[in-house]
This record gives structure tokens, sequence and C-alpha cells, in this order.
């Protein structure tokens, strides 16, 4: 028993990983001391373990995302140090493997997703009028099983070790006969929960959308951030479950000895690689277009414009929703599929080019004569767009098929996805969060060191990133842990950036914890003289964000609004307001899957099936829950709106 | 939110449960064609093709109210969701046959899959 503790359950002999242990047991005896002193337990439970208020879902997303970033970001700072120079000794290969491959699904699963999945929480319901999302209690699923499946993910470089067949997890690689350790299963089951997760979120922002905009509001009169989150929405719902199958097939392939992508049995390997980007490629835009609809927001706001082509912007998204489905071949042009099928992905691939290029020119004109402030969430769209243009041309680049077989698998596909992925999504989040922090925590974020973060990151980045082109185009290979002496000078130069870039990120960090404590309180609600609806509500928004539901007569609702002086309270209107209960049911539930498929990975079937019957009897539970939730009394609307408006003057 | 008022406390989701019942039967029946029904691989193919788009019409009709009157029809939504059936389908047939026979995925054997 105990040997198999130490030899096999946790993962010994590396003093890295001592020190991690170390560090998560203090972290969490740090965390268990904190809210046992300050008797915070209680509060916790009742005010954010058992929500399902999407303002307050979508900042644990939002807390969750950063702490990810961070994990990746070590992740990347230990690579980086590896590759430094030539020889170096800091990570062997096989912590090298692991440590790429914990970085890579961190950051798109555990970073990017629920960073654009908290900010559509928080604003997606305040742009469209509504009282919350159409499924709350589902919402607050969602959140508990990509917390769990984020959890269950990163236990693993501790207790058995983590996988290290890259975020791409290609078979054979990552089959059984390559990987007969457990390792891999952490991969399939983490994904799994939290794509559960992702999955319900896409529906219920969808129904959302379509069923519960304030009157007047049609589709052509939403905010272009909600359009983003309709058309994000969409491809999720039919992208993730090609990712689900995927891994139930492997994860049979690993549990129960299937042969699908397995070498021997007639499996095909190369399928798992065709139905990965099946789903792999939307997944990017799906990362991507939220960002996109941040920058559409704040340049407008920043501006001080409308929204110039405000309808290609939504066609175009519209056309990249259905190319992002048609271009995953370009992701193994290598596997040689013929000419047919390549030359038809490369023409599909540079097609996706046209409409991010329409929104570029569209970004551009509503600057064009705008008086623009130069606010931190202003300077991260402005920033964005030269940057993630590098990023988009050398991705055509790439989807030349025959150029590829030069480019594939080196540093300049490195560069490239980085470059989109940072200066797109990760500005964009950062944008999106600086924007709508007094939304949603009651001041604005620091400028003074928000600026200071802004330009080490920016700096930092291409630092890091630009010489990864050249040493690509030099032939240096992607996931390769030791480099050749000839590419030591760009790589040197690539790691000094990185640090830089994680400094804007602590810095960021650090803005936090700083505006929390000097920053003055925002006490107007609409902190950067803003445009659409979730500028018209008080801030702190009330729970039930808004009393009474304006009419919408364009995309611009409160712009208009604000031109006649209304507002959303309107005593002659009101309405006992209808909201949902809080529950426990969602973490709880949450909580045994992750038992379940924590059994999984390690082949205990005295676990995993205890487990499922669990989820089980909390489904048959839930469904005879006739809880309708309650309802606000007019009173209490009033006194709430009357404190918080009477503030105002 | 304000808008789930249908279900009464009584009523049983007939429709539901049985398109529930009836979708876990296919299942099993598709799985056993394949695992133990010892056919040629052409008819298990075949079977459970056809398993499927019942399947599919059988989710549509019974979970998803296609046949209702909706007061916001979503046909376009529908219609992507024919679309990506076909590209999922029959692209990744077309991608992972093309040029197959000169490249070694049968575990040595260098021959094309249609004989099981
Ligand atoms: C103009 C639009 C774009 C084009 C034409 C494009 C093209 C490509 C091509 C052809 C590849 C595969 C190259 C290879 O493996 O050799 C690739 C990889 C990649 N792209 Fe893009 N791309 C575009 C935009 C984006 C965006 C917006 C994102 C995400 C925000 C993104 C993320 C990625 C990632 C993550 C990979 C590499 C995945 C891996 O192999 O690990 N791309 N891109
Ligand atoms: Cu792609």
């Amino acid at each position: 028993m105990w040997d198999f503790i130490w030899n096999d359950f946790l993962v010994t002999g590396e003093p890295l990983i001592y020190g991690a242990m170390a560090s998560i047991v203090l972290v969490t005896v740090l965390i268990v001391f904190v809210l046992t002193y300050f008797k915070l337990w209680k509060w916790l439970w009742d005010e954010y373990l058992t929500t399902v208020d999407h303002k307050k879902i979508g900042i644990m997303y939002i807390i969750a995302a950063l702490a990810m970033l961070f994990r990746g970001g070590v992740d990347a700072l230990m690579m980086r140090t590896q590759l430094a120079l030539p020889g170096m000794n800091f990570l062997n290969s096989v912590h090298y493997n692991e440590i790429f491959t914990t970085h890579g699904t961190t950051m798109i699963l555990f970073m990017a997703m629920p960073f654009i999945i908290g900010l559509m929480n928080v604003v997606v319901p305040l742009q469209i009028g509504a009282r919350d999302v159409a499924f709350p209690f589902l919402n607050a699923l969602s959140f508990w099983t990509f917390f769990f499946g984020a959890m269950l993910f990163n236990i693993s470089f501790v207790i058995g070790g983590s996988p290290s067949a890259g975020w791409t997890s290609y078979v054979p690689m990552a089959g059984p006969e390559l990987s007969p350790e457990i390792n891999q299963n952490y991969y399939l089951l983490a994904l799994q929960l939290s794509g559960i997760g992702t999955l319900a979120t896409g529906i219920n922002f969808l129904v959302t959308i379509l069923r519960m905009r304030a009157p007047g509001m049609t589709l052509m009169k939403m905010p272009i951030f909600t359009w983003s989150a309709l058309i994000t929405s969409i491809i999720i719902i039919f992208a993730f479950p090609i990712l689900t199958i995927a891994l139930a097939l492997m994860t049979m392939d690993r549990i129960f000895g299937t042969h699908f992508f397995t070498l021997a049995g007639e499996g095909m390997p190369m399928m798992w690689a065709n139905l990965f980007w099946l789903w792999g490629h939307p997944e990017v835009y799906i990362v991507i277009l939220p960002a996109f609809g941040v920058f559409s927001e704040v340049i407008s706001t920043f501006a001080r414009k409308q929204l110039f082509g405000y309808k290609a912007m939504v066609y175009a998204m519209c056309v990249i929703a259905g190319l992002s489905f048609v271009v995953w071949v370009h992701h193994f042009f290598t596997m040689g599929a013929g000419a047919g099928v390549n030359s038809l992905f490369s023409i599909t691939t540079m097609l996706i080019a046209v409409p991010t290029g329409i929104k570029i020119f569209n970004w551009l004109g509503t600057m064009y004569k705008g008086r623009i402030r130069f606010n931190v969430p202003m300077l991260w769209a402005l920033a964005f767009i030269p940057n993630f243009t590098i990023g988009g041309v050398t991705g055509v680049m790439l989807g030349m098929a025959a150029a590829d077989y030069q480019y594939h698998n080196t540093y300049f596909l490195i560069a490239h996805f980085h470059g989109v992925l940072i200066a797109g999504t990760l500005f964009g989040m950062f944008a999106g969060l600086t924007y709508w922090y007094p939304k949603m925590f009651g001041h604005k974020m620091n400028e003074k060191i928000g600026k200071v973060s802004f330009w080490l990151t920016v700096i930092g980045f291409n630092i890091t990133f630009l010489p990864q082109y050249f040493l690509g185009l030099m032939g240096m290979p992607r996931r390769t842990y030791t480099i050749e002496p000839e590419w030591m000078p760009l790589n040197l130069l690539s790691t000094i950036g990185a640090f830089i870039l994680a400094g804007g990120f602590v810095i960021f960090v650090y803005n936090i914890y700083f505006s929390a404590r000097y920053e003055p309180r925002e006490k107007t609600g609409d902190a950067w003289d803003g445009r659409s609806l979730e500028w018209a509500t008080t801030t702190p928004v009330p729970h039930y964000n808004f009393a009474t539901v304006p009419y919408v007569n364009s995309h611009e609702a409160y712009w208009d609004m604000k031109e006649t002086g209304a507002t959303t309270y309107d005593e002659s209107k009101l309405e006992p307001i209808h909201m949902p209960n809080y529950k426990g049911m969602p973490i709880i539930m949450s909580a045994i899957m992750f038992v379940a498929s924590f059994g999984l990975v390690w082949h205990w079937f005295w676990l995993a099936i205890p487990g499922l019957i669990g989820v089980i009897i909390c489904m048959v539970i839930r469904s005879f829950d006739y809880d309708e939730g309650y309802h606000v009394p007019i009173e209490e609307i009033k006194r709430t709106e009357e404190q918080a408006r009477g503030r105002k003057e | 939110m304000s808008e789930h008022t249908e279900h009464s406390e009584s009523s049983i989701p007939v429709k539901h449960i049985i398109g529930f019942i009836a979708s876990i039967v296919l299942t099993l029946v598709a799985a056993y064609t394949t695992v133990m029904s010892g056919l040629p691989v052409p008819w298990i193919i075949a079977i459970i093709m056809i398993l499927a788009v019942i399947q599919a019409v059988l989710q549509l009709v019974m979970f998803m109210h296609i046949a209702e009157k909706n007061p916001i029809p979503q046909y376009g939504n529908i219609l992507f969701g024919f679309f990506i059936a076909a590209v999922v389908i029959a692209g990744s047939i077309w991608v992972m046959s093309f040029g197959m026979s000169d490249m070694d995925m049968n575990g040595g054997s260098g021959e094309e899959h249609s004989d099981h």
C-alpha cells in the first residue's frame, strides 16, 4: 500500500515537484486558515459556492482563469529557461514534455475558455436587459464542472504524473501502447469533465440571447459583444460534441482496450488528429470571437463614435463561424492526404482571412476621425490590431499547403499561434476585464499601473515571439527540449522577452490588489461614457440587474437613453421580479463527477462506478426539484434603487 | 426565467421518457450489431448508419420539438446543424481515405480499409 502510494500514486524523485507539493500544501493550509480564522466559510458557501447569479459566476470564472494563467505562465517560464542556452540541464526531456503539454492544455482550455465565458457571463445578460441567463442552475453547474475538470488536470503533476503527449494528444504517442501509465487519462477525463460545462454554457447563452432580450431589441439591435457571444455559443454547440466523442473513443481505447485509434487491431491513429482538429480549429475561433467583440465595444466607446460597419461585422462573424468548420485539415497537411484534399483546405483557410480582414478595416474605420481617449482598455485594443495582423498574415502563409511542409511543427508555427492567441485573445480579455472592471467591482483599475503592465506585456510579447518566426525559418522544431548552438542568440532573446511578459502579468495582478485598496469608488454606473445597456445599471449592479427593462431602439440602447434621460428605474412600471434560488447541488454534483473521473483515471472501478451512480442520483433529485424561485417585492426594489440612485446626485 | 411556467407539477413528460428509452435501445442495438453480430462489414456499416439516422430523427422530434410550432423558428440553426453533420461525416471519410492506399495506415499490411 505504502509502496504504491510512494512509487506510483505520488510523483517522487524530482526536486521541482517536491517544491510544487510543498507549495500546494502550504497554500491550501493558508486558505483554510484564513477562511476559518475570519469565519468566512458560511459567507463563501452562501454567497459564492452556491450562487446562480451570472455576475458572481462570471467573476469566479475570471478568477479561475487568472489562476490558470499563472500556472500556465510558470510552465512557460520553465520551458523558456530550459531553451535559453544550448545544453541546459534545468528540465529533462520527460519533464519538458509534461510541461509543454500542461502549458498548452491549461492555456487554451482552462485559461482562455473560462476567461471568455466569464466575461460573457458578466456582460451578456446586462447588455440585453435580462435578469439572469436562461438556465441559472445549469450555469452554476457549467462553472463547477469546468472548475473540477481544471483541478483534475492540475493535480496530475503531483499525483500520478502529468500527461506528456502535447495538448493535441496525438496517438499513437498518447495511446495505450506508447503511454501505458495513467498520465494520459488525466488529459482525457479532465477535458471531458470541463467540456460538459462548456457545452452547457453554449446552450445556455444561445437560449438566453435568442429568448431573453429587452423589448425592441431585434437581433440587429444587439450590442456587438452580444453578437460575438451568440456566434461563439453556436460554434461551441457544434464543435464540442466532436471533442466529447473523440475523447470518449480514446478513453475506451486506453481504459477498456478498444481499437479506435490504436496501431494494432485495424484502428486509425490519424482519425484522432482528424477529429481533434474538427473541434480544434473551431475552438480557436471560439476563443478569438469574443475578443473581437470586446475590441469592437472598446474601440467604439473610446473613439467616441458609433461602431463603423456594424452589419459588416455581424456578417463577417457569421461567415467566420461557417468557415471555421471547413478548414481543419490545415493542421495536418503533412499527413499527405493528397493534392485534392490539401488544395481544398488551403483555399478555405485563406478564405477565412477575408472576413477577418473586413473586421480589421471596420475597427480602423471606427477610429477614423474619432476623438480617441487613450485609457488602458483602448491601449490593449490599439496594440491588438498590428500585433494580431502579423499573426493572421503568418497564418495565411501556413495555410498554403505546399509551404506548410516547411513551416509545420517549427517555431514559425509556435510564433503564429502565440501571435494570434496572445495579441488576440489575451489582449482582448485584458481589455475586457479593465473595461468592465468598474461594473464588476465598483472601481476602475489604476491607470498608471495599468499602463506599466500594458507596455511590459506588449514589449515582452514581441521580444518573445518575433524571434521565434526566424528560429522557425532556421529549422528549429517545436517540442524540442535542447537547442543547437546556432539558435542560441534568438532563443536567449526570446527567453528575456518571456520574463518581461511575465512581469507585465505580475503587475496586472498587483493592480487588482492596488486598485481594490486605493482607487476611488465608481458611483455613476457609467464609468466610461458607455453606449450599451450594461452601463445603464447602477454600480454595484443590483442582483436583479434591471428594476424595469427599457425599450430598445438601436444597438446603442444606453446612448439613446442618455439623450432622452431614461433610466432602468421607472417607478410606474415596477413589478415583483422573479429570481432563481441559490443551490448547493451544482458544486456537489460536480464534486461527485470529479471523484468518478478520478477513479476512472486510475482504473479504480470501485470508485468510478459509485461515483457515476452518485451523479445519476443527483440528476434524479434535480428532476424532482420543483423550486420555482422567489419574487423580489416592489418595496425591496424601491429601497435598493433609491439607495443606489440617491448616491448619484 | 420568468418564462418557464409550463410544467405543472403532476404531468409526466411521456415524450421525453419514450425518447430517452428508445435512444438507449437504439444505441444498444448498434453496439450489439458492431461487436457481436458477426455480420459482414458492409452490412454492419449500413445497419448502424440507418440506426443513427433513426436516432437523430427521434431526438429531433422527442426532445427538440421539431414538429411543434415555434414562435421563433430556428431554421438557420437547424440548417447549420445539417451542414456541420455533413461536413463532419463526409469530410472525415474524404480526408481519411484520399491518398491512403500509398500510406501505411493499416498496421503494416498496406491495404485499403474496405475488407476488415
Ligand atoms: C487569418 C486567420 C488564420 C489562419 C489563416 C491560420 C492558419 C493556421 C494554420 C495553417 C495552422 C497550422 C500550421 C501547421 O501546423 O503547420 C495554424 C495553427 C494554429 N493556429 Fe492559426 N490561423 C489563423 C488564425 C488563428 C487564430 C485567430 C487563432 C487563435 C486565436 C489561431 C490559433 C492557432 C493554433 C493554436 C495553432 C496551432 C495548434 C497546434 O498545432 O498546436 N489561428 N493556423
Ligand atoms: Cu486552424
